[in-house]
């Protein structure tokens, strides 16, 4: 029995064609549309800040691969440098960089000279603003590499002060130096006329990238690589303790834990310290690795045990996964012939299992490489990191820094000069994320196994 | 003898105990491998296993509990007119420790003879001098007393590291002979071997209660020495943070009420940003992009996810702040007074957020089941009356506990918030004012410091245990909610 046998007592419907689309469609077809562009805005946002962050990265931080150089013949006075004229290495070594400063100097006055250059500024001890303080040890160092230079006249490369450096990057303006104590117009107008007869020129600087970082008042002068190698041993440390330990940690979970009250410990603990902030690791690295234990302070050792506690949950997470990936057919299989339990997970399920491993540490080793908060308490910044370390142990034991720990302390320094290093520092330490990315996901696509 | 060649002699040991220990049951089983109960190299496994896993297990124990036995008794030694006014026990054990692997390097580069470095009655001056001219670095002077506190320590740590050794080999061999021993045709040597081998994973999967074990107990040690030092209802309830130190205690305002409002703050702005774009993204994402829109978009919104803190936090200082700066500042409207403030921070840390909240809710999205949204669009629906109806209220739960697990991220967020939020304390509501965090603090009160014996460098320890603490109970919150509602469908 339905309605439709009854009269129609509601009368006719009010609008009667199927061709025109009534005021209630139209609103909520209209309601339709606009939910929908509310998505394609939310992901046009995220993408586009996205861009505008890469695009930040690349702008402020291309400009750190390249550097300002000044090349001027010195000539190299052997009444100043080796005033007894025998060449012997040790008097020559005891002129300081103070006794070569002026000779750089006059060389580079008599470059503005040369150049034609109308300028107020007469004295060869105004150059100085012009060209780094690195120069002076650069010049003494080639000297008692190379004695038999005294008295030649010798063409040398040096790095131009960061101001000039700023200038010719954009990022010094003549309209604010006023309050600038270290260059004036006049030394940019200098720097425009040698920049046209090619004295000064701009060009690719591998010291950025393989370099040591300088004071404060060098900025010029510094680079990344020496705390690249610091992290290099980190993610060494990282490597050799998180990878076994979080395997086995896998295995006995995934393949032997009975269910018992001490399994459900360990599981509850795992998860939740994934979830614990990365800054608590760096109290527990200080007051365990180092309160405690009193291991080295900033020793890439210690960092490296803090970031493998860090990382152990998500190699252990990753690993379970793939460990899970593989069929129970293969391990019944095994038992089946007559392995043992553990035979059959050490040769078969853990091969079958090994490329999702690898994927996992090495998307695990690309998180630690990035993380900084925990370095910070050990103690991996505010010192310079000026020296290689000589040998493995010396890598792991003695004060170093890590890349984001150095852009960090880049970044708090008050020379702009160094932002632009912030920003290049982090543009090779993003492409060694994006590397070790690509390579988990190649990783993946070509040893992925659908069962 | 270093501690390479002990273990190179222990892995030497294990290593001529395999070959010996194969070879024992292969002949006792009269060259007939079938005869044996495992495969030969069982046998020489057991040898290894039982030779290296003892010594080394001792070698580490030892290495841990040393310096904490002989701390003590050395401590004893050390007069109490030897700790100066402001100093206390911990500073000069540090400098007894400092002193004695000074002595002890001296002597390695023949600088200070084996006599003088033991001699009870050495002159502390000359000492120091020589100390010094080895290049050790050593305080200006060395008391008498702490001079022979260093010579106890180091002869204490020598003859420590002697039986340590001693005692590592004949544990060894011991263990190592006594497994040779068993390696008879019948030993179940593969039964031995596995459950070693067992025991070696179930170490391995302990790690991860250890390593809570220790966060906790090293944070508990010191908040308790903390609590101590100043008194935890001022921590807990005082409005003011006001760290000096100039003078030792007693004039600092340690109250936490400042910070916690400073992370609230910032956290709640990341999320105002990140939880409406996230959310909106992964309604999209899961419920009208084609596959290709998908399979482009959904990659780079977790490019962001992979980017890490200290770029966002440099993008907050150097970008956003300044941007801010033109549009609120002083040549603006005025409300802002440099670039470190709360909004600066919590914009960068709600980038950080969106895909940490896209994903998470379009895997929980993707999990209402279809048939919801079939039987809605057999009633008439459109698909957004459908989402908004239906899926989202669905996937409510999960969607919640997506947003509490962002905010206990946001809270514990580290990087951003040092470089821009700003250092000043201050409970103020105008988001363009500079504040600061928990973890901010703990960073500013931790670095650059090895004296833990202040209320000032203490007070990160409370800081911390209550971040922990925060955090913890927000995931397990979020996962609890998320565990509920996953039961519902599955």
């Amino acid at each position: 029995m339905t309605d439709a046998s009854l009269p129609n007592t509601a009368g006719a419907p009010k609008s009667g064609s199927l061709h025109e689309v009534d005021a209630r469609t139209k609103k909520r077809n209209a309601a339709e549309k606009r939910f929908r562009m509310y998505g394609v805005a939310a992901i046009a946002t995220g993408i586009i800040f996205l861009l505008v962050l890469l695009f930040a990265i690349l702008s402020n931080g291309l400009g750190a691969f390249q550097q300002t150089f000044i090349s001027v013949p010195v000539y190299l006075d052997e009444a100043k440098l080796d005033k007894k004229g025998n060449r012997n290495i040790d008097d020559i070594k005891k002129v300081s960089t103070f006794g070569y400063n002026p000779l750089i100097q006059k060389a580079v006055l008599k470059a503005v000279e040369d150049a034609g250059i109308e300028t107020p500024l007469k004295k060869s001890k105004n150059m100085k603003a012009l060209i780094s303080a690195s120069a002076a040890a650069q010049v003494r160092q080639a000297v008692i590499d190379n004695p038999a230079l005294i008295g030649q006249t010798v063409e040398f490369r040096f790095l131009a002060s960061s101001r000039v450096d700023g200038y010719l990057k954009g990022r010094v303006h003549r309209e604010l130096l006023a309050r600038d104590k270290n260059i004036d117009a006049e030394h940019l107008d200098i720097v425009d006329g040698l920049k046209e007869v090619g004295v000064v020129k701009k060009s690719f600087n591998p010291a950025f990238i393989f370099g040591a970082d300088a004071s404060e008042s060098r900025a010029e002068q510094a680079g990344i690589g020496v705390s690249m190698i610091g992290s290099l041993f980190m993610m060494l440390v990282v490597l050799f303790l998180a990878l076994p330990i979080g395997v086995a940690a896998s295995i006995y979970l995934e393949e032997f834990a009975p269910k018992n009250r001490w399994t459900d410990l360990i599981e509850v603990n795992i998860s939740n310290l994934a979830a614990v902030p990365s800054i608590v690791f760096g109290i527990l690295g200080l007051a365990v690795f180092i309160q405690f234990m009193h291991l080295p302070q900033s020793a890439p050792l210690v960092g490296g045990l803090v970031l493998t506690l860090m990382t152990l949950p998500t190699i252990i997470i990753s690993t379970r996964a793939s460990l899970k990936a593989v069929p129970p057919s293969i391990r019944d299989a095994a038992l089946g012939v007559g392995a043992s339990k553990m035979q059959s997970v050490f040769h078969h399920v853990l091969p079958l299992a090994a490329p999702g491993i690898l994927t996992g540490t090495i998307i695990g080793l690309a998180q630690a490489l990035g993380e900084t908060a925990p370095l910070l308490l050990i103690g991996m910044v505010g010192y310079i990191a000026s020296n290689p370390p000589g040998g493995v142990v010396e890598g792991l034991m003695s004060p170093n820094s890590a890349m984001p720990a150095q852009i960090y302390e880049w970044a708090k320094r008050a020379d702009p000069a160094y932002y632009e290093r912030a920003w290049g520092g982090i543009i090779i330490l993003l492409i060694f994320l994006v590397s070790m990315n690509t390579l988990a996901v190649l990783l993946r696509r070509r040893f992925e196994r659908r069962w | 003898m270093p501690l390479f060649w002990l273990f190179a002699s222990v892995l030497a040991i294990a290593v001529v105990g395999f070959v010996f220990g194969r070879q024992r049951a292969l002949s006792s089983a009269g060259g007939d491998v079938r005869s044996l109960h495992s495969l030969p190299n069982y046998y020489g496994w057991n040898v290894f296993m039982k030779a290296t896993v003892p010594a080394f297990g001792l070698i580490a124990v030892w290495l841990i509990a040393q310096p904490l036995v002989f701390q003590n008794s050395i401590a004893g030694m050390i007069p109490a007119s030897e700790i100066k006014e402001g100093s206390n026990i911990g500073l000069v054990m540090a400098e007894v420790r400092r002193t004695a692997t000074g002595i002890e390097n001296a002597v390695a580069a023949g600088v200070i003879s084996p006599a003088l470095a033991t001699d009870v009655s050495a002159d502390s001056v000359a000492v120091t001098a020589l100390l010094k001219d080895a290049g050790q670095v050593v305080t200006s002077e060395i008391s008498q007393s702490l001079l022979n506190a260093a010579q106890a320590f180091r002869s204490m740590n020598a003859t420590g590291n002697l039986f340590m050794t001693a005692l590592a080999l004949v544990v060894s061999l011991a263990a190592g002979g006594f497994a040779a021993m068993q390696c008879t045709k019948d030993y179940k040597a593969r039964n031995a071997v596995e459950r070693g081998i067992l025991m070696l994973l179930i170490a391995a999967a302990s790690v991860a209660i250890l390593t809570t074990i220790g966060i906790v107990l090293s944070l508990v040690f010191n908040t308790i020495e903390f609590f101590r030092l100043y008194p935890a209802l001022d921590f807990f309830f005082s409005p003011e943070w006001a760290p000096s130190f100039s003078g030792r205690g007693g004039s600092s305002k340690l109250g936490i009420l400042p910070l916690l409002w400073g992370t609230l703050y910032i956290s709640i702005i990341a999320l105002i940003v990140a939880v409406p774009i996230g959310l909106f993204a992964a309604v999209y994402l899961s419920e009208y992009a084609t596959p290709r829109i998908r399979s482009i978009a959904k990659p780079m919104l977790e490019i962001l996810a992979g980017i890490p803190t200290i770029v966002y936090g440099l993008f907050a200082l150097l970008t956003i702040g300044p941007m801010l700066v033109s549009v609120f500042g002083q040549d603006g409207l005025g409300w802002m007074g440099g670039g470190r403030a709360v909004m600066t921070a919590g914009i960068a840390m709600g980038i950080m957020l969106i895909p940490f909240v896209s994903s998470l809710s379009d895997d929980i999205i993707n999990a209402v089941p279809q048939a919801m949204r079939d039987g809605s669009y057999g009633l008439g629906a459109t698909q957004s009356e459908t989402i908004k109806q239906v899926v989202i209220p669905a996937a409510l739960p999960g969607i919640v506990g997506a947003v509490l697990l962002a905010a206990s991220r946001a809270i514990g967020e580290t990087m951003i918030v040092v470089m821009g939020a700003g250092a000043a304390a201050r409970l103020s509501l105008n988001p363009f004012e500079a504040m600061t965090t928990v973890t901010a603090k703990i960073v500013s009160q931790l670095t650059g410091d090895s004296d833990f014996a202040s209320p000032e460098a203490l007070v990160a320890f409370a800081l911390g245990i209550t971040l922990f603490v925060l955090t913890l109970a927000l995931n397990v919150l979020a996962l609890f909610i998320v565990r509920k509602y996953r039961e519902q469908y599955e």
